[in-house]
This record gives C-alpha cells, structure tokens and sequence, in this order.
C-alpha cells in the first residue's frame, strides 16, 4: 500500500506539475495573463484527435503538428487580443478568460462530447516496481515531467530567450532599453507556455477522455498550484504539486478519494493564513513595493 | 552637554536587498524641533532609511524609537497617527482629481479627525486653506486645476501639503528641492521655517547642499548606509571623508 | 483639409454634485431624468408584464446586483472573477437555515445577507494584502472548489442540494424586493463612492502606496468595501434560494461570476449604472439566445473579449458622454 501511494502520488504530482508548467510559464514568470489555458489545452487536445481520427495521420506526425499547431494559436491569441490590452491586468485576464471560454464551449456545441474521444497511449502494457503496477504511459508523464522542469528552470536561467521572458516581467522599460522587443518576447513566451499546455495534453489525457469539463479542471488545478507554490517560482511549481500530488493521493488511499478537493482546499487555505504569495514565490508584501 | 529627550531614536538598523546591504547598523538620534538633513551620495541609503522609518520596509535588525514608543516594524498607518508624515522622492498625486481633492484623502485619516476633536469638518475648506499656505494663489484658483495638469513646482507644493495636513510632529521631506528651480526653491524655504518655527521637527533628504546647509541645524551624512559623519554643516563639510564619499579619491 | 473631433459642453451648466445653484425646471429635469427613469420604469412598468417576463425581469435584477457589487470592488482595485462565490454563500447559508432551522424567508435573507458578506470577507482577508491578480485568482478558484467539495462530501445535500424550501409569499413581493434593493443599491453605492470615503477608496485603486503614507488603512477600507460587495452578493444568493425554493452547487456556477464582469464590462466599469445596463442588456439577450444551448456561453466569451478590446470604456459612459457633449468634426487650422 505503501509503496503504491508513493508511486503513484508520484505520478500526481507529475501531472499537476505539467499542468501548472505552461500557465506559469506565460503567467507567472513572463506576466502575460493567458486565461485561456485550460481551452488551449482542450484544444490541443482535440486537435490531436482529429489529426489522428479524422486524417488518419500518422501518430508521431500528429504529435508534432499539434504541438506546433497549439504554439501557432498561442502567438495568434497573443497578437488578436493581449497585445492589444497589454498593461492593464484585468483587461488582459478578462479578455483572456473570455476567450477561453468561448473556445471551451465551441467545441461543446459542436459535439466533441463522448467516450470515443481519446487519445492513445504512447507504450501499452506496465511494469512491475515491486508489487505495485504501474502502466508506462503513467511512467512516461512521470519522466517527462520532470525532464521539462529541469529544461525550464535551466531554461529561464542561462539562455537568452528565458532571461528575457523574466526581464519583461519584471521591468519591461528597462527590458527594452536592452534590446528586448517585448512584444514578440511575450508572443513566444505564450507560444512556448501554449507548447507546454499540448504536450501535457498528450501525455494526460491518454489516461481519460477530452471533455470540455476537463478545461476548467486543467485551469483550475494550475491556479491551486501557482497559489500554493508562488507565481513565478519553477522550484514553487515543484514543490507544490509534490505537495498537493501526495497529499492527495494519500487521502485516495488511505482515507476516501472524496476528500481529494478538500486537500486542495486546505493547502490553498493554509498557503492563504501563512505565506499568501505562496511558498517559494519572491512577490513582496504590498507595503515592499516601493 | 544638554540632555535632551531625543525625539526620534534609531539604533542599529540593518536592511539589505538580496546582497545589497542599503542600511548597515545606523544609528542617529533627532532632538525635538530641529531641522536634520540627511545627506550622501547616490544609493547610500537615504530613501531606504525613511521608508524604514516610516514603516514601509521593515528592518532586518534594529530599533526604532518615537516619543518613547518603539515603531520598529509598525505599519504605515501606525506611524502616521503617532505623528510622522513622510514626502516622496517621486511626487505620487492622484493625477485625474483636482490638487484640493489631493488633499482630502490625507484629511480623512484618522489622526486628523482625532486632532480636530473626533470629527471632520470641512474637508474642502481645510484642504484649500492648506494649499494657500503651501503657495497655492488663491485668486488664480490653481488649487481648482486637476493635478495632471500642474507643473512640478506645484506638485512638489501638493506633496508637502499632502504632509501638513497629517498634523505631524516630525515631518520627513525625501528630496523636496529636487527639480526645482531656484527661486521655486527659495520660496518654499520660508514654508518650511514656518513649520519649524510652529514647533515641528523637520527631517530633510537633500542633494541641493547649499539650499539645505543654509537652515538645516545638523547634518547627517550617509554613504554605502553607513553614517560617515555628523554634526553642523560646516563641521561636515569640513570631513575628509565627506569629501571623499561625494569626490572620490585621487 | 485636415479634421479633428470637437467635444462641447452642450447648452445646460447644472452639473453639480449638490442640488443647488438650480435655477430652472429645464435644468432640473436635465439632471432628474436619467436618475427618474430607472426608478419609474422599474417600479411603476414591471408589475404589468407577464409572468414569464416578470421572472426574466427578476433574473435581469439579480445579475445586475452581482453586477453593481463587482463594480464597486473595482473601483477599489479588487477584480473579482467569483462573484459566485458570493451567491453559492448567501444561497446556501439561507436555504440551511430554512432547510434545518424552519426559518422563514424573512429572517433568513436578512441574516445569510449578513452572515454571507462577512464570512467572504474573513475568507479572501488573506488575499486583500497581495497584488490584486492574486485576488483574482483566489476568487476565480474559491467557487469552483467549494462546488467540487460539496459534490464529494456529500454535505448540505450534496449533488442534490436543498429542496422543497421556502417560496416568498407572493410573486409580486418577489418582485418589488429584488427591485428595491436593486435600486437601493445602485444609488447606495453611487453616493458612497462619489463621497470622501469613496474618494479613499478610489484612491486606494489608483496609488495605495500614496493613501497608505496619508495615515490609512488601505486594508481595512478593502475588507470594509469587499463586506458591502459580498453582502450585496449574498442576498442575491439568499433571494435565489427562495426564488426557486432550492439551494445547491449551481449556485456556485460559472455564469454567476462571469455575467457580473461582462455586464461591467459591455456596460462601463466602475459606474454602477453601467453593469446594470449591461446586465438589462445581456440577460434578456441570454435568454433569447438560450435555443442555442453551449453557444451562449461562446456568445458571452466573445462579447467580453470584444467590448474589453474594442470599447474599454463602455455603453454607460459612452451615453453619458452623449448626454452631457455634443460633438462635431472641425477643420484643424
């Protein structure tokens, strides 16, 4: 039981981390507001399915149209709306949201609803970690999970374009008087935060079916994640989903599953009461902003 | 030497950001009704030091002293009730209201409705008498225009009426003189003598030294948030380290 | 031959904050008019519609209420994306008292009204210290949580909810309650913000660090506003729950909190009036629109995304601005 907990809360924490990855990406570190995420991750989704299902292409093909094909839409989001309400943050998260929300339910009136919408799984079959099963799709999230927050973090450390995604957040006025064009600087970083949000698409969703529900789920669970880790903070990111991951998985098992949410609510309520900006994050207090 | 309860007592005060040591053990004290500069170059700490005072940064280690009370680590708010109004370095007016406007948020505090004896009155009428104190003519009805509007000499005025109207006892000016001219300069100097002379105590962050030296009483000179020297302006300037921190070395 | 956009003052000065220097009818009129018309429209038009507009009417009121209580946490810089939080409190809180206690309807919504605005407000208390996106998103998540706990735990009824509860005793006391405190509110709030503490409060959203070195307490004045804007929600939450004599998860729904902020957005933010309007004008549309199903919802996404692009400022303002000025292309010398 034990060692099953431990496996699998493992591979919670993995998806949770994916998940909040692409929104803190775009949101946390580069400040543009993407409430769309959730849609955008719906979406990548369901492109895959079509590309696969309805085009009959080729599954590595599909992969990779997708991904870029959701980058595509991320730059395209970004130039139609956020640049164009860029500075004010409620425009942006509203117009965001707004957004979102009308993509969600696009492909809701349009029927993508069901059981035959799935995505196939990268490797059939499982293997054995002592007595516990687990499955090598659930192994690969786990993997590629950690692999991209060791890519990000060394990302937005040491290259260029990493730097200048955190440069435009925290000045953008000294940022440009570096050189660095904010406007397309924020286009790619929407582009790459949208990547990240297909490729955790690909990797999860095997594991269920697309529905729209699953969109709000997706941006909830990034926001739970981003509160209780600090916005902004990979290492927060981490951290977080380890500790909401196992918590959770631990209420699966040793309690009900039902009290799940109520795991999520309480680190949020904890997080609120003794470091509202979050765990890791290097927000100031109001009063520090001077 | 002459006793003399200090006023305002700093001890020890430490503050860095990140590896940045802005403040580095400090310690001052400021009497009762005198005009104290402070002084230094560029970064050594001035504006840190009044935003630690006045309760917006909190200090690494140290204590601050007012009256007796201790106020380290205080709240802004806290601060301005016992008495002390601080100026910013970059005039902060709400740009869309008219200047008198300005003023009425600081008149709603509760320090001010304390000192008029437990209500407000008449905010508008108290808020354009203040602005005529600060040099706002009132024929020309400049207290009517929005501050957006105003040019800086006016809104550095604002900014020191936005601090008079706290009724404070110490009274903190980060950089008043800064970006005037100077006769703007020369005709808000009596202002502040009268504020002096009503009993307040003034402390003034300056960089326009001979305007400064000219009715500061003592003078505190920071560099690297360290304090290098004190005493009268001419005792200071006469510092070789003074000298040094503002020159350089040969 | 070069032109540019003229505004002018139109021909009548009586725009004044306090009723006097009012010499004619003409300019009373002019100010009394757009105050009078809600007020008879609402009270004296509504008790002679149908039934089924009476109910779409009722509907138009609660959301503009939601709609009027996000205005007024805007215009103290607060966003809030979870107006339904509010009414999923004030509902439930007024249907378990009804539900377990036998209260009747007219002590429940007094008491979930205020209970319901304070226990918000102690819970986003944590919040009010950040910087306002975290508010935003506190709020975004809050509802939706608290909706999910529910379904899992099973308490308060779970999926189910609270049936069978009280009704009001006749519909047409429904609906000169809602319109009451509709209109209570709307001129409430109107007065409290044009006042000197909505002068703080305004300017607590334009420069918090300015009104805090002023001696004020940004946070008590954000938790004060956030406990009027709350309690407003909470009624509407707690006239919900006897409306439709059930109270449950739907009350924390998505729609609760997103047609405030729409309403605010196509009506002009930070007006009061504004979001009314822009609720008057999305619920019936809404309601049109409803044969479409999930096309609604695309329909509010995209108006939101639309007004927030193309007309920031609003219909409100834009009316207003109508009103006051007339404009007319000059050649540029």
């Amino acid at each position: 039981m034990l060692l099953g907990t431990l496996v699998y809360g493992l591979v919670n924490s993995s998806i949770l981390a994916l998940l909040a990855m692409g929104f803190n990406l775009t949101f946390g570190i580069s400040g543009v507001a993407n409430f769309a995420y959730g849609a955008i991750y719906i979406f990548s989704g369901f492109l895959t399915w079509i590309l696969l299902n309805s085009l009959g292409l080729h599954y590595l093909l599909a992969v990779v149209l997708s991904i870029l094909c959701t980058a595509l839409v991320g730059i395209v989001i970004y130039y139609i709306v956020i640049l164009r309400v860029k500075g004010l943050a409620l425009s942006e998260v509203m117009a965001t949201f707004g957004l979102g929300l009308a993509i969600m339910e696009l492909f809701r009136y349009f029927d993508f609803v069901g059981f035959r919408y799935t995505l196939p799984v990268f490797f059939d079959g499982s293997l054995s970690i002592g007595e516990v099963y687990i499955d090598y799709q659930r192994l690969i999230i786990a993997l590629i999970a950690v692999g991209l927050t060791s890519f990000l973090y060394l990302f937005t450390r040491h290259t260029k374009v990493g730097l200048a995604f955190r440069a435009i957040a925290q000045d953008e006025r000294t940022a440009l008087t570096f050189g660095i064009d904010s406007d397309r600087i924020g286009a790619l970083s929407m582009a790459f935060g949208s990547a990240l949000a297909a490729v955790a698409a690909i990797v999860i969703l095997p594991l269920g079916t697309i529905a729209v529900e699953g969109g709000y789920e997706v941006l909830i669970n990034a926001l739970a994640v981003c509160i209780v880790g600090g916005l902004g903070s990979t290492v927060g990111i981490l951290f977080a989903s380890v500790l909401i991951g196992y918590a959770q998985t631990f209420t699966a098992n040793y309690l009900e599953p039902h009290w799940m949410m109520l795991v999520s609510l309480i680190a949020i309520a904890s997080i609120l009461t003794l470091k509202p900006s979050g765990l890791f994050s290097r927000q100031k207090e109001l009063e520090e902003r001077i | 030497m002459n006793h003399t309860f200090p006023l305002l007592k700093v001890s020890r005060l430490v503050k860095s950001f990140g590896g940045v040591m802005a403040v580095s053990s400090l310690s001052f004290n400021i009497r009762k009704g005198e005009l104290f500069g402070i002084i230094g170059p560029n970064g050594s700490g001035k504006t840190t030091l009044v935003n630690l005072i006045t309760g917006f940064v909190k200090p690494d280690s140290g204590e601050i002293e007012y009256r007796g009370n201790k106020i380290t680590g205080w709240p802004p708010y806290k601060i301005v009730s016992l008495g002390i109004a601080r100026t910013f370095q970059m005039v902060r007016p709400f740009y869309q209201l008219p200047a008198f406007k300005n003023l009425i948020i600081p008149l709603c505090s509760p320090r001010v409705k304390k000192m008029e004896g437990g209500k407000y009155g008449d905010q508008d009428a108290v808020a354009l008498d203040l602005l005529e104190e600060v040099g706002f003519e009132r024929d020309a009805f400049v207290s009517y225009k929005v501050a957006s509007s105003l040019p800086q000499g006016y809104l550095k005025r604002l900014e020191l009426a936005k601090g008079i109207a706290l009724r404070p006892d110490l009274l903190i000016l980060d950089e008043l003189f800064s970006g005037l001219s100077l006769a703007e300069v020369a005709s808000i100097v009596p202002i502040i003598e009268k504020l002096k002379f009503q009993g307040k105590t003034i402390i003034m962050i300056e960089h326009r030294l001979k305007e400064l030296f000219r009715i500061a009483d003592r003078v505190m000179v920071l560099n690297f948030g360290e304090k290098i020297a004190q005493g009268s302006a001419e005792e200071v300037m006469e510092s070789e380290q003074v000298k040094k921190a503002y020159l350089g070395t040969e | 031959m070069e032109k540019r956009k003229e505004r002018i003052d139109r021909g009548i000065k009586a725009r004044s904050e306090d009723i006097f220097a009012l010499s004619s009818f003409r300019e009373m009129l002019y100010l009394l008019a757009p105050r009078a018309i809600p007020v008879i429209g609402l009270l004296g038009a509504t008790p002679f519609l149908s039934a089924y507009w009476q109910e779409v009417f009722i509907s138009m009121a609660v959301y503009a209420l939601l709609a009027i209580s996000w205005d007024l946490l805007i215009s103290a810089g607060l966003v809030s994306l979870g107006q339904s939080l509010f009414y999923g409190v004030g509902s439930y809180l007024a249907g378990a008292l009804n539900y377990y206690w036998d209260w009747s309807p007219l002590f429940t919504i007094p008491v979930a009204t205020v209970f319901g605005g304070a226990l918000c407000t102690v819970l986003l208390l944590p919040v009010l210290r950040l910087r306002g996106i975290y508010f935003a998103m506190v709020t975004l998540v809050l509802p939706l949580m608290i909706s999910r706990l529910v379904e899992a735990t099973r308490i308060l009824g779970g999926t189910e909810g609270l049936t069978g509860l009280d009704p009001f005793p006749d519909q047409l006391i429904a609906l000169w309650l809602i319109q009451l405190a509709l209109l209570a509110t709307l001129f409430g709030f109107r007065r409290i913000i044009n006042s000197n503490y909505g002068l703080v409060v305004r300017g607590i959203n334009d420069n918090d660090l300015s009104v805090m070195s002023a001696g004020l307490n940004i946070y008590w004045y954000k938790a004060q506003v956030l406990f009027l804007a709350a309690s407003v929600g909470s009624f509407t939450g707690a006239y919900g729950t006897h409306l439709d004599m059930f109270a449950g998860m739907p009350g924390f729904a998505l729609d609760y909190s997103i047609m405030p902020v729409a309403s605010a957005v196509v009506g002009g933010m930070g007006t009061f009036a504004g979001p009314m309007l822009g609720a008057f004008i999305l619920v019936p549309l809404s309601e049109i629109l409803r044969a479409l199903g999930a096309l609604r919802i695309v329909f509010y996404g995209l108006f939101l995304v639309i007004f927030v692009v193309g007309l920031p400022e609003g219909l409100f303002p834009y009316m207003q601005r109508k009103y006051h000025q007339f404009e007319r292309w000059v050649t540029i010398e």
